[in-house]
């Protein structure tokens, strides 16, 4: 029944500096409530992987990489690829992380990441069958924190978005039942539309974009939205033990809507 | 092939009779259980859910209580045979994710700084699953705990939203769940007008969001109303097992 890891400490006089920054319409860090830390993408960086992708998000840092495989559909979707993402808190991201078997807070984190790819309908699965009900094309996305600092599931969902993006699966030739990979050969995995993840925090009445990890510590509740191409809501989940007035989610989503603008626009450069 | 089958038919009505609006009928139970500190049951539809809490306790293990107020716990899960398939009795990732934000859900409306170094458990048990089980069970809970005499700022009340053949509809059905376009479960303090769970999977746009949210605040106060007869009922109960024993 593994409780949420302890979220860490912040000293009083931090969490009253930060609030009563906040009252001012200031951050900390000089950003405006709506904006984002500055994004930065590396893809192709592990070689071994078939889509890799390294996002720092002002000092927060995740890997994402995708490892592409022939398995077998699932019984309810036979002629449907497999998407499946996993992610690890894993202790050189934070102090807070320990080693061990995935607790709720990982799991969340790839639950919320995988809803957010599956309905923007991200990887076409439909086009990921090789032989229908027997093969198809399995896509692991895994993902890693390596520094914590504050917003672990934008930086996740971008970078887990950027290793597909720039990922690829294999050509194969079928002998009988047999299903041979051509190694030497690279075709992009089938996408649709990308989606891209926005998370709010509420603190006190105030609703920022893009907590940092001092924030993060601050808030009561963050909400993060996931994004289509269309603007339209692909999931929704919040997490924490506080709560939101009707019109503070009415407001915290038109603020993703704006914020998602930026990481849209970054992704197509 | 698959059988898909027609979820909202020429009438507008859905694949069980019900308007867009509709709840499945549904019934609350405060105190079914003799054990726990207090309990309560929820049938939605065909969807069954039995919650115990016990607490405020001793903590065990000890080094997770907190100087300044009580640890919530909790924990979903769906009995083997609750669904078509059978479900391994181990916890999947689904019912993890589940806990977590059904006590988060909760904790906002609990006083747990009233009770230092203890903990409450909640233990939701889904005995039949036809959607909104994760709803049910945060019904369920709030009523248990307040059947257990914890003192709460008050209720939370769940209801999901969902979309099926492009049509906003409340409280999905397993049908409509599983074939439907979105889900959206929402839970609320219907007094303090908070949101405390607000979940989405599948596609809404901005206006059906807005949209959803309104049918699931009147769903909401439905459940609510509901889930304080049960209540007090059950103090009726009560004292009439007091009376009578005098």
């Amino acid at each position: 029944m593994g409780l949420s890891k302890h979220y860490g400490v912040l000293s009083l006089i931090k969490r009253e500096a930060i609030i009563s920054l906040l009252k001012k319409g200031e951050r900390a860090d000089g950003r405006g409530l709506d904006e984002f830390r500055e994004i930065k993408v590396e893809t192709g960086l592990v070689g071994k992987a078939e889509g890799s992708a390294l996002v720092k998000l002002g000092d927060t840092k995740v890997v994402a990489g995708v490892k592409a495989s022939i398995g077998t559909p699932f019984p309810d979707t036979p002629d449907k690829g497999v998407q499946i993402v996993n992610a690890e808190l894993i202790p050189v991201a934070s102090p807070i992380f320990e080693a061990g078997p995935p607790g709720e807070d990982d799991i969340e984190l790839a639950r919320v990441i995988d809803r957010g790819l599956r309905s923007s309908g991200f990887i076409k699965l439909e086009e990921l069958a090789i032989i229908p009900g027997k093969k198809v094309w399995t896509i692991f996305i895994d993902i890693y924190p390596l520094d914590h600092c504050g917003n672990l599931i934008d930086a996740s969902g971008l970078a887990a978005v950027s290793a597909t993006l720039t990922g690829h699966i294999f050509d194969v030739e079928l002998k009988d039942e047999e299903v041979n990979v051509i190694e030497d050969s690279k075709k992009p995995i089938p996408l649709g539309s990308i989606p891209v993840f926005v998370t709010i925090a509420k603190i006190g009445d105030m609703l920022i974009v893009d907590p940092n990890y001092e924030e993060e510590l601050v808030a009561d509740s963050i909400i993060t939205f996931s994004i289509n191409d269309k603007d339209e809501i692909c999931a929704i989940q919040k997490s924490r033990s506080g709560a939101f007035h009707f019109d503070e989610i009415i407001e915290a989503k038109k603020l993703a809507l704006k914020a998602s603008k930026k990481i849209r626009s970054f992704l197509r450069s | 092939m698959l059988f898909l089958p027609k979820l909202i038919n020429e009438e507008g009505l859905r694949i069980d009779g019900r308007r867009p609006e509709e709840m499945r009928k549904f019934r609350i139970e405060a105190g079914v259980l003799k054990n726990a500190d207090g309990s309560a049951y929820m049938e939605i539809g065909g969807t069954k859910v039995i919650v115990a809490v016990y607490g405020p306790r001793e903590a065990h293990p000890k080094h997770i209580a907190l100087p300044d107020k009580s640890v919530l716990r909790c924990r979903y899960s769906m009995l083997s045979f609750s669904v078509a398939e059978r479900k391994s009795p181990s916890p999947s990732r689904r019912e993890i994710e589940l806990s977590k934000v059904i006590r988060e859900a909760l904790e906002p409306a609990i006083f747990l700084e009233e009770f230092p170094r203890t903990v409450i458990d909640v233990y939701a048990e889904v005995l039949e699953a036809d959607g909104g089980t994760r709803t049910a069970s945060i019904t369920a809970a709030s009523v248990a705990l307040a059947d257990a005499g914890i003192p709460l700022r008050d209720l939370v009340a769940a209801i999901a939203v969902g979309k099926v053949e492009g049509t906003l509809v409340v409280d999905l059905n397993g049908v409509e769940d599983q074939y439907g376009e979105g889900d959206m479960p929402v839970a609320m303090m219907p007094k303090l007008g908070l949101i405390t769970l607000l979940q989405a999977d599948g596609i809404f746009s901005s206006e059906e969001l807005d949209k959803g949210l309104l049918m699931a605040k009147q769903a909401i106060y439905r459940v609510y109303e509901a889930q304080k007869k049960a209540l007090k009922r059950r103090y009726l109960e009560i004292a009439k097992e007091v009376s009578g024993a005098e």
